[in-house]
């Protein structure tokens, strides 16, 4: 094994790591710092990673840039819990708000693949409805993109992916068979299709980015169940072993340990590059335009960071909406104890979900959400039991329950609010870069919700045979908005096509763009919105309009 | 502890070490853990026996058989000052929260019994740690910080968070351990791999206590 990833790069010398072998290297295109590639891109999450793995393929000249290690699953993910916190982002954020969120798990990467890299590979699409949310729901504000097209993207990626999935999806428009079958259901997933069943809603095996069957160098998913501590099979497909490893071969560069801390505008008001910090030093790559892929934080605190005396808001502020609007996920769960031994801890976390309330509407508040079966490893339990207030004796005896444990954990759809917002605190980071103030409060719409939810799941985990059920009631997952795509650049930052309505080389590319969040896991979405943008990156740059 | 008190009795993950379910960077980074010391590397010697103290009644472990190094572990934590990736405004940075609170929490005890945390009875102990939880400590030895929040954002995440990763923690609950290359097969109610712990149903400790021996 070579140098640890996180004290030194390995995307260097015109080489990378090749993560489907061990110890392998594949060749790396390199470009000069004074060289004007053609896209610098900040992240190489959901985004960042696919949008790079296209505008390669189609012949642009792209260097992607991430603050995280490069790292090979095979030998360098232990089965463990604690260690592989290497996966997060665990530098410092300031939460507050009524309803201030946590953060640093389930909902943050720094990796070279960001947090697809640990992600529960939950691969879901949009209620159709959804990109329409004002004029057919009621709520929100509506996309401007049109369903039809992005289930057109959704099939792409779900092959690109080789999804694991069931042949006929209970809900929304027809969407053709998963290209890998189902996985086996755990018991902790049978829980859930029994509950469902007993209440006469429908449910069906979760559409999983980890391979039923072999594919190229990876295996079959194995069932260790540390999915979302990373996968040392490769079973999990994600930006690292998929849309990266094509991004290499396409021509692309992948900078790991490169923290991007300013988007460089001149004088006219243009992108000029981006100032990174990379082996001990600030360093300029000039670039014709600049995306930035950071997530629903660092992008918003990455333009907000890069003000200038003609931007002193930030760039792509006109609208002022830069940092609004930000949307967790709810994330409560109703969890009870089984006769049976389930022993969660095997297979994929989330292997069962039921999208009913996604696509029923005779209901008292605006969204929706689906529930998913659970999981949870003993150091994610044992805080879930912490935060009820479990310590003691009354702790180590509930723990006892841990293999007859079952749940069921709502994605619930928050609504956009300005009051939710990323700004820049006081402190500052190792960087020397102000920090991040993430503000969130739920609003009432939100609590109904979650109420609704929880009534919900608690009946349907008593009907799947459960006994002491109780609650948790305050989680959240995923990270969207603070950057809204729309069709009026007064109340909104980029167009359908990621691209700033303020400086026309400014693109911006992940869950940021969502006008609104819906109740489904987004790296699907955040995928396809990027695999369409690169196509209208081409289409533009044909009609010599980029 | 009376193997027989435990649902696993004699399950012990650390058998498959040498096994197809642990990898090379996991017997690695587990074999450092359980080598953490017992004793200070950030905290001074009191707040260092206040730690142990407070470890002791957020989880009190079985004395019969050694001990997972807790305090060591979160003092470890406190010298790489490693985060969570955020924290509540109303909170200051990890070292300072924990400085804060080990320090007020040996004030709250001493202003109450003339004595430190560590040197109370184990129900004087609760008692202080169960008002902490509850809102009831508020004097200006907290230097502003909230003591609720202390105990719910720190205490018990930190202390719990520490001690499930441990081997010896995983033994007591029957959780799988490590699972790299080879995984699991039986998924469904009540199956079990061989390389899975045996639940001991009443009447039959024994006999899960044999199985158990074997279970690798």
């Amino acid at each position: 094994m070579s140098a640890d990833a996180q004290d030194e790069p390995r995307g260097k010398h015109g080489r990378a790591p090749d993560v489907l072998r061990v110890g392998g290297w594949v060749p790396m295109r390199e470009y000069l710092q004074n060289d004007e590639v053609d896209f610098a891109i900040v992240g190489t999450g959901a985004g960042g990673a696919t949008l790079a793995c296209r505008l390669a393929e189609k012949g642009f000249k792209v260097v992607a840039f991430d603050a995280g290690a490069w790292w090979r699953p095979l030998e360098e993910f232990a089965s463990d819990e604690s260690h592989q916190k290497k996966l997060f982002w665990t530098d410092e954020r300031l939460c507050d708000g009524e309803d201030p969120v946590k953060l640093g798990n389930n909902n943050s990467g720094k990796a070279v693949g960001g947090s697809m890299v640990h992600f529960a590979m939950v691969s879901l699409r949009f209620r159709p409805e959804w990109f329409k949310a004002r004029s057919l729901l009621g709520y929100g504000v509506d996309w401007p993109l049109d369903w039809r097209e992005m289930w057109h993207y959704y099939g792409i990626i779900e092959d690109a992916l080789k999804i694991s999935g069931p042949v006929n999806y209970p809900w929304g428009p027809d969407r053709g068979r998963y290209p890998y079958r189902a996985h086996e259901l755990n018991a902790a997933a049978l829980v859930l299709a029994r509950g469902a069943e007993a209440l006469g809603i429908a449910w069906t095996p979760t559409p999983l980015a980890t391979v039923s069957a072999p594919r190229g160098l990876a295996h079959p998913c194995a069932y260790r169940g540390f999915c979302v501590s990373g996968c040392s099979t490769n079973a999990k497909q994600s930006t690292l072993n998929v849309w990266i490893p094509r991004a290499l071969q396409a021509g692309a560069e992948i900078r790991d340990l490169a923290m991007v801390g300013r988007v460089v505008v001149n004088d006219a008001g243009r992108c000029t590059g981006v100032e990174y910090f990379r082996e001990g030093r600030w360093q300029f790559q000039r670039a014709r335009n600049v995306v930035v892929a950071g997530y629903a934080i660092e992008t918003p605190r990455l333009l907000l960071l890069s003000a200038t005396s003609r931007f002193p808001d930030g760039l792509a502020n006109s609208s002022g909406l830069v940092g609004k609007n930000f949307m967790v996920q709810s994330n409560q769960a109703a969890w009870g104890v089984m006769d049976q031994e389930i022993r969660s801890y095997k297979g994929p976390p989330s292997l069962a979900i039921t999208e009913h309330w996604n696509y029923h509407d005779k209901k008292d508040f605006f969204g929706g959400y689906s529930y998913m079966s659970q999981g949870p490893l003993p150091v994610v339990w044992a805080l879930t039991e912490g935060r009820r207030g479990l310590w003691g004796d009354a702790l180590l005896k509930d723990m006892q329950h841990y293999n007859h444990y079952v749940g069921l954990k709502m994605v619930g759809e928050t609504m956009p609010q300005e009051r939710n917002c990323i700004t820049l605190a006081d402190e500052k980071d190792d960087y020397g870069l102000p920090i991040a103030r993430v503000t969130h409060s739920n609003c009432d719409n939100d609590r109904r919700l979650i109420q609704h939810a929880l009534d919900f799941m608690e009946t349907a985990l008593a009907a799947g045979g459960a006994k002491d059920i109780w609650r948790e009631t305050d989680d959240t997952c995923h990270l969207n908005g603070t950057a809204r795509m729309g069709s009026d650049p007064h109340t909104s930052v980029v167009n359908a096509d990621c691209r700033s309505w303020d400086i026309p080389n400014l693109w911006i590319c992940d869950g940021s763009v969502f006008p609104t969040v819906g109740g489904v896991n987004p790296s699907l979405t955040i995928q396809a919105i990027a695999y369409r943008t690169a196509d209208r990156i081409e289409a533009l740059a044909s009609r010599g309009e980029l | 502890m009376n193997p027989y008190t435990s649902r696993y009795p004699g399950y012990d993950v650390l058998n498959k070490r040498d096994t197809p379910s642990w990898d090379a960077i996991t017997r690695k980074v587990i074999a450092q853990r359980m080598a953490t010391p017992s004793e200070p590397g950030f905290l001074d010697v009191v707040r260092w026996r206040a730690l142990e103290a407070l470890c002791a009644r957020i989880v009190p472990q079985p004395a019969d058989r050694p001990q997972v190094p807790l305090a060591g572990m979160v003092d470890m934590r406190l010298q790489k000052n490693a985060g969570d990736g955020f924290r509540y405004a109303r909170l200051p940075p990890l070292r300072e929260a924990w400085l804060i609170g080990l320090n007020a929490l040996d004030e709250e005890s001493k202003a109450r019994h003339e004595l430190p945390f560590a040197s109370l009875e184990h129900a004087a102990q609760n008692t202080l740690l169960t008002q902490m939880q509850h809102g009831e400590l508020s004097s200006s030895h907290w230097k502003g910080m909230d003591a609720t929040l202390f105990f719910s954002q720190r205490v018990l995440p930190d202390i719990c968070g520490a001690y499930y990763s441990h081997p010896y923690a995983w033994n007591e609950i029957g959780f799988g351990g490590p699972a790299n290359p080879r995984g699991y097969v039986r998924m469904y109610y009540d199956r079990r791999d061989p390389w899975e712990a045996v639940e001991a149903k009443p009447g039959k400790e024994r006999q899960a206590m044999e199985k158990n021996r074997r279970v690798r």
